[in-house]
């Protein structure tokens, strides 16, 4: 019982970080129906920024506390995201808007890539530690331990939620977004600025992308620049199992996917006999994907792609 | 009377098709101006261009002096000119009032610092959004039926929605694509006086329609729309009588219409 009750605290936090960046996946897509490889990318480099500022700070700054030093660390991550993420669309797939689908998908692996070999060139292929400098209390429950870490991640994440929720249904720029994923042209003659709205959702899924980088690289305690690539390739599989192009479904699919991945490796041991362990954990995001994929296409939430025309 | 809208010489070519040759029209203010035509005449074309969906091959377009062809949609619909659709294309997932509210969109300022810190300026102007959304959904007979999702509306429900959406943008014309497309006698009637309604609170009509006696009870003046040309244009009567128009549309469809 308390190894599951572990696995699931775990799958939660985990599954915080993959429902903020399966968040950018889906908006992106529903959006312009382009699956932005390079997302994983931003959230690669959020952290690297982060972690940068966190180094400076520490380094000028050694008696400064340390919650304040990666608050400054996010801080400046935010907004380098918003920059990234909006010179990305403006870029690389604005030309393309009107191109076959593929060729903005190619483009996107591009940018993917070059973002990871910039990182490269910047920050180095060796890990970067994410230095010990927040609180690590534990506290138990119920034979289970979660950290200080875990039950901010978990909390800042779902606030983080809550606000794009609210910011999609209640205002006016969260119409515009909704108006445009359901149709670009209709959404044009009614007056919406449709290339504002593209903006302003690569603007805020990347700010989401940034607080998500920086989160991992806390929880793992390291940052590299590949990192991205799987933790990506996880997001999409989360927004895919949520049904991709749907918020709601976005934030469900991480969560879900998070805790899949946690059992799955706190079980995988027993279920198999010993024959594999836990570092097979990131199989099973991929198993769900390919599940999703045979099964229900259109993920959890997601409505049939085919009525979306 | 002032033109409201001026089409001179619009030619739209689809790789080597026209679907518009040197179409020449104008629309006085506070008109009701009907365009008619056989299907694949180009009145939608016509339209999609005037909108700013299609650049124009040649040709230009003034609404109220300014010229509006090849701009963006958005601009247009900023400048004055609403549409609806001839294939209903309402927000099918979002309610009722909100399709209206993102038509009203474009005369509201809040940008997206004041959409997250919502600011008291962004509420009012929220709440001012909201009302006014509310009177027009009134004004088109949609009352009550706000919180609807668009798409679960009844057919004729969402023809109005499409206009009260349309309206929002607070136009100086709308142009209206088969409104009345799908409904019956009674319906057709609720919708003309809709339409005077409309005239009467001061906004140009341009008017595509197949029902030929709706156009001619309606309508001041009507162009004729033959294979991308204009073929007539003029008082409803007159066009009736033309041979031209008798030949191209109304002999045709004497039988059926």
């Amino acid at each position: 019982m308390d190894i599951f009750l572990q696995q699931l605290i775990n799958g939660l936090v985990l599954g915080s970080i993959y429902a903020l960046v399966a968040l950018g996946y889906t908006m992106v897509y529903g959006i312009l129906e382009l699956i932005n490889f390079a997302h994983g990318e931003v959230t690669m480099i959020g952290a690297m920024v982060a972690l940068s500022v966190i180094g400076l700070l520490l380094g000028a700054m050694p008696e400064l506390p340390g919650i304040l030093v990666v608050l400054a660390g996010v801080l400046v991550a935010i907004p380098a995201c918003m920059l990234l993420g909006y010179a990305i669309e403006k870029i690389a797939y604005r030309p393309l808007r009107k191109a076959p689908r593929l060729a903005p998908l190619i483009t996107a692996i591009g940018v993917s890539i070059i973002l990871q070999n910039v990182a490269m060139l910047v920050w180095g292929r060796q890990y970067v530690s994410f230095p010990r400098i927040l609180p690590e209390g534990r506290h138990e429950i119920w034979g289970a331990h979660i950290t200080d870490l875990q039950i901010f991640i978990v909390v800042l994440s779902l606030s983080v939620m809550a606000s794009l929720w609210l910011l999609v249904q209640r205002t006016r720029l969260g119409r515009a977004m909704r108006a445009t994923a359901q149709s670009k042209e209709v959404a044009a003659l009614m007056g919406v600025n449709v290339d504002k709205v593209i903006s302003a959702t690569f603007l805020i899924g990347s700010a989401i992308a940034a607080i998500a980088g920086v989160m991992v690289s806390a929880y793992y305690g390291l940052a590299h620049y590949y990192m991205g690539f799987l933790l990506g390739l996880k997001a999409f599989s989360a927004a895919v199992l949520g049904g991709i192009g749907n918020i709601a479904g976005a934030m469900l699919g991480g969560m879900l996917l998070g805790m899949i991945e946690a059992l799955g490796a706190g079980y995988i041991g027993d279920l198999t006999g010993g024959f594999l362990g836990s570092h097979y954990q990131d199989v099973f995001a991929f198993f769900v994907l390919i599940l999703v994929l045979v099964f229900r296409p259109s993920g959890l939430l997601g409505e049939r792609v085919a009525s979306r025309a | 009377m002032a033109d409201l809208l001026e089409v001179t010489g619009v030619t739209k070519q689809f790789g080597g098709l026209a679907a518009l040759e040197a179409v020449t029209l104008s629309v006085g203010k506070g008109e009701i101006y009907g365009l008619i035509g056989p299907n694949g005449a180009g009145k939608t074309t016509l339209f999609n261009c005037m909108t700013g969906l299609y650049s124009v091959t040649a040709g230009r377009i003034l609404l109220d002096g300014a010229p509006v062809h090849n701009r963006k949609p958005h601009e247009i619909v900023r400048r004055g000119f609403a549409r609806t659709f001839q294939n209903i294309r309402l927000f099918a997932n979002m309610t009722a009032l909100e399709n209206v509210m993102v038509g009203g969109h474009i005369r509201s300022r809040a940008g997206i610092l004041g959409a997250i810190l919502r600011n008291p300026r962004t509420r009012a102007e929220e709440a001012q959004l909201r009302r006014k959304a509310s009177e027009l959904m009134e004004f088109v007979g949609l009352r009550g039926k706000g919180r609807t999702l668009a798409g679960h509306l009844a057919y004729g429900d969402q023809r109005r929605l499409e206009i009260a959406r349309a309206l929002a943008t607070e136009p100086k014309l709308l142009a209206l694509d088969e409104p009345v497309a799908g409904m019956n006698p009674a319906e057709r009637r609720q919708m003309s006086d809709l339409f005077r309604r409309l005239r009467d609170s001061g906004i140009t009509l341009l008017l595509i329609e197949h029902d030929v006696k709706l156009v001619m009870g309606l309508c001041d003046r009507v162009a004729v729309l033959d294979y991308g040309r204009k073929i007539a244009e003029g008082g409803p009567e007159s066009v009736q009588q033309d041979r031209a128009v008798i030949e191209a549309y109304l002999g045709v469809d004497e039988g059926t219409g």
